[in-house]
């Protein structure tokens, strides 16, 4: 079996958006790296079945075929399971589904995930558990107002145990973010929320490890990792072009694409 | 009927450490014994339903069982689709506490009045609903459902001393109470309005026509046998609910009457359909607006009885 790292990942991604003849690949792409950066060591799970395992929140549902390739080369989903990926009668569709083992909410809602994790920590916090919870968001997810509610919540309880990350790739459905919806300066306003904030390349899996093991037991406040990536990463005509938003490819291009994510 | 629930729940809480109350902001003079003696427990998340709504979707997942409390429009459309995505769909023990149904907030207007909430609530699939007639039934209420598997509802009224006479806190889950039996027309009422409806019952006994009234206060799962039971034995059934006529009460007796072959009743649903125009007033004012006052129900099944 084949071992998490991006260049997996990023072939399993491919592989399944072919096979299923599906888009939303650039999204699945640009969070590759976060995702190898939390399954392969900042995540706390012993098995998908513990209870008391770190929750993961992917608010960013759409990019989801990141984390069942994850969960694939972690071992938790066999290939036969994910080649159900968007079929009939599967729990792999294109948004999360929580009946599926290794995922923990249903998301595909832009907005609501930051808040469930809130709740999820201050759960953890009170029972005297050590799990931490995760939130991956988008950024163009930070248009919706209920972000900024979960925003203040998170820091007015303090919630240290709840770990959000925007992957800031700039780009939304219909065009940069910076056109739609300018969120920058991104970092001071989550400073200004009370935020402990740090921006790192979304990409550096070495550096977001090291950092998720840094921000994992400080105290005081709610930390949030805005992951600068590139939209479509790792394939060269993807790459910060909104037509992979939802285009899927034809057989040329995905011939191509798994060339240049196998170098 | 808020205090008589906050006097449960916290009851409740001494035996139960799953049990949670958070607040958008409100409930002032109805929440503190609760936030008295629970402290941790407590959490006014501010004015913002959405994000408690996702919060309390959080600590049902981990295995608290989170009581979630605004007023009726805010708990329910507000966070509507946070309700639906999170314990809704996850089946999660959320219950959501909405105070102040129909028009009870009458002066505050119209942004305050609760006139969907139940049909929008009982139209999620899996989401208990239930809407007490008075204190002593809500007591009940909460006694007999707080911890129901999945989701669940609760409108409450926001008067504490209205009573219905002869309900004396009944209440079973997926049945309607008999309040006052009779033979020719039934009333049946969802919610606080049922102290209208005795009024009404009484007015009638003074012209020497006795009407029938039933309570509904279990929603979802509704009284189906008993609107069953109520459509073969009466010449006319009459909902009432401080609630728009579509979603509430008056479609489902409506969706089961279409649906029962050799029934015998005429449905008439009487509710709340219209705004007026931005004009407010007391909440008698406003029920006798909408036809759903003592005296403009007593007229209504009359009218019914004996033609116009």
């Amino acid at each position: 079996m084949r071992s998490l790292s991006s260049r997996s990942i990023r072939t399993a991604i491919l592989e399944q958006s072919k096979r299923a003849g599906v888009g939303h690949i650039g999204s699945a792409l640009s969070i590759a790296d976060i995702v190898v950066a939390l399954y392969d060591s900042a995540l706390q799970i012993s098995s998908e079945y513990d209870a008391d395992r770190d929750r993961l929140v992917l608010s960013k549902g759409h990019a989801v075929l990141a984390v069942y390739s994850a969960l694939h080369l972690k071992g938790w989903l066999t290939a036969e399971q994910l080649d159900t990926f968007c079929g009939d009668d599967t729990l792999l569709s294109m948004h999360p589904e929580h009946g599926l083992p290794g995922i923990d909410f249903c998301t595909g809602s832009l907005g609501h995930g930051l808040s469930i994790g809130a709740g999820a920590a201050l759960a953890a916090r009170m029972q005297g558990s050590k799990r931490h919870v995760f939130v991956v968001m988008s950024d163009a997810e930070l248009n919706e107002g209920s972000i900024w509610e979960a925003a203040m919540f998170a820091a007015q309880h303090k919630l240290s145990n709840l770990i959000a990350i925007v992957d800031a790739n700039g780009q939304q459905a219909l065009g940069k973010t910076a056109d739609v919806m300018d969120l920058e300066p991104l970092a001071d306003k989550w400073r200004a929320f009370g935020w402990e904030t740090v921006e790192i390349d979304g990409h550096d899996i070495e550096g977001m490890q090291a950092l998720f093991s840094e921000l994992r037991d400080k105290p005081g406040a709610p930390k949030m990792v805005i992951a600068r990536t590139t939209f479509g990463k790792g394939v060269s005509y993807m790459e910060g072009q909104v037509k992979w938003h939802y285009w899927p490819m034809s057989d040329e291009e995905y011939a191509d694409a798994l060339r240049q994510v196998s170098v | 009927m808020r205090q008589a629930f906050i006097k449960q729940l916290v009851e409740l809480a001494r035996q139960d450490p799953r049990i949670m109350l958070l607040t958008g902001d409100l409930g002032y003079m109805a929440l503190e014994p609760f936030a008295d003696e629970f402290p941790d427990r407590f959490i006014n998340c501010g004015v913002a339903e959405q994000n408690m709504m996702g919060v309390a979707t959080g600590l049902a997942e981990s295995g608290f069982l989170p009581f979630v409390y605004s007023i009726v429009t805010f708990a329910t459309l507000r966070g509507f689709e946070f309700i639906r995505n999170g314990p809704v769909i996850h089946g999660l023990p959320v219950r959501v506490v909405g105070v102040g149904g129909g028009v009870e907030y009458g002066h505050n207007g119209v942004s305050h009045y609760g006139l969907e909430d139940v049909g929008a609530m009982r139209l999620l699939a899996g989401m208990n609903v239930f809407a007490p007639a008075d204190a002593g039934q809500t007591t009940t209420v909460l006694a007999k459902t707080w911890d129901t598997k999945g989701p669940a509802y609760y409108r409450l009224g926001k008067d504490e001393k209205a009573v219905v006479p002869g309900l004396d806190g009944r209440f079973e889950v997926g049945r309607a109470q008999v309040v006052w039996d009779g033979d020719d027309v039934l009333m049946l009422s969802m919610g606080a309005v049922g102290a209208d409806v005795s009024q009404a019952a009484e007015l009638l006994l003074k012209k020497g026509v006795i009407a029938a009234h039933w309570v509904a206060a279990s929603i979802e799962p509704a009284p189906v046998v008993d609107i069953k039971a109520a459509l073969a034995k009466f010449r006319v059934v009459i909902t009432v609910e401080a609630h728009r006529t579509t979603g509430g009460l008056g479609s489902i007796v409506s969706e089961i009457a279409a649906e029962e072959t050799g029934r015998k009743a005429k449905v008439v649903r009487l509710g709340i359909d219209h705004y007026l125009g931005g004009r407010s007033g007391s909440q008698a004012f406003l029920h006798s607006q909408h036809g759903i006052s003592g005296e403009a129900i007593a007229a209504r099944v009359l009218c019914e009885l004996n033609g116009p």
